[in-house]
């Protein structure tokens, strides 16, 4: 005799699965919630633990979704869920940034993903530069306190894990050009043009 | 770069065994209990999920939690309210008309069957485990989990056998 297995209804197991992830990450028993953001750059990931947000990815140029999540399992941990509403605050800052209607961002971030000293320190004080302002490669080595290491500090900022907010797109090179972008650099200049930071006054000073 | 074998994120996992999971559930409680049972299921495995060995059979590992969770729920109901030797191997007989079989009818019978046959049916058949995962998962021979599925596929065709003689 045959047994067939039960009939599922369409979407039925990915609905189901849906909340389980939902709660999965209210209840804390994931330690790692992931949701993408809609953004005018392009789609974002961003990854948040239980200490604030620790990642921030362009979907496209980092190997997409999969790419981005298998990274962080291996870096941090594999208990990743999605969870649209954990990354709720980080998707309306964002949202409000991109409509210029916000030049601080308030939301906890989650350091781990970069490398401890100096790096960090770079991305730390990176953090700082504030809305509309530039800063050099040399100005972030100098202030992470190696004033010779600004090819490092490049390195750092082009490792940056939490772009946008982090914003490394405010540290160009000396010689007044845009440097690198870890998007690209037609978004370090969209970015800038966003926050309205005047790149032509940078190049005559 | 590493080739050894790495946990996929979790959602990952979730995403790719979904269906199986609910399909057997359905199957093992009934599809009103089984969605409680599903984020049971995968809740806890979550748990335990980062110490988990890369290289595992995460398909046979999570039906196996299902399979737990499923016993829950019949435990809960009262079905098997101690796990003794079975008393006599007959079917409890589900009232039912002979009408056309579906799918969910089957497994109504199922379910009404003795543990160790209704165990062994289902995750051969609504959970496509072979019978030496079955075994692992039910700590049994893999000759005992073949032989509790041909006596539960033997009752089940008795029983309806039976249904059609009365119609």
């Amino acid at each position: 005799m045959s047994l067939p297995p039960p009939d599922l209804g369409a979407g039925e197991a990915a609905a189901l699965a849906a909340r389980t992830a939902a709660r999965a990450a209210d209840e804390h028993i994931a330690e790692i919630a992931y949701a993408t953001v809609d953004s005018p750059l392009g789609r974002l990931v961003a990854v948040a633990t239980p200490r604030g947000l620790a990642r921030l990815a362009y979907e496209l140029g980092n190997g997409g979704l999969d790419e981005i999540l298998d990274d962080v399992a291996l870096r941090l941990s594999p208990a990743i869920v999605e969870a649209p509403a954990r990354l709720d605050p980080v998707r309306r800052e964002l949202e409000e940034y991109f409509d210029g209607r916000r030049q601080h961002f308030g939301v906890a971030l989650d350091w781990s993903l970069s490398r401890d000293g100096f790096r960090r320190r770079v991305l730390q004080e990176c953090a700082r530069i504030p809305f509309g302002a530039t800063r050099t490669y040399k100005d972030m080595a100098i202030a992470a306190g190696s004033p010779s290491a600004f090819r490092a500090a490049g390195g750092a900022l082009g490792a940056n894990p939490i772009p946008i907010i982090v914003p490394c797109h405010r540290v160009l090179a000396s010689s007044g050009g845009l440097g690198g972008y870890t998007g690209g650099l037609e978004r370090k200049r969209l970015l800038l043009s966003i926050e309205g930071a005047c790149l032509q006054t940078r190049v005559r000073a | 770069m590493t080739t050894a074998a790495r946990l996929p994120p979790f959602q990952r996992f979730l995403d790719a065994h979904a269906e199986d999971v609910l399909r057997f559930l359905v199957a093992a409680v009934g599809r009103h209990d089984a969605d409680d049972a599903f984020q049971e299921t995968f809740l806890s495995a979550l748990r335990s999920y980062p110490r988990l060995r890369p290289d595992s059979n995460l398909r046979a590992w999570v039906l196996t939690i299902a399979h737990r969770k499923a016993l829950d729920v019949h435990r809960a109901r009262g079905r098997d309210p101690v796990p003794v030797a079975e008393i006599g191997d007959h079917a409890r007989p589900t009232p039912r008309t002979a009408a056309a079989d579906a799918p969910e009818d089957h497994w109504e019978r199922v379910r009404a069957l003795p543990a160790r046959q209704r165990e062994v049916l289902t995750l051969r058949y609504a959970a496509d485990l072979s019978h030496a995962e079955i075994a692992i998962a039910l700590g049994c021979t893999e000759a005992a989990a073949r032989r509790a599925a041909a006596d539960g596929l033997k009752n089940l065709r008795k029983e309806l056998t039976d249904v059609a003689a009365t119609a």
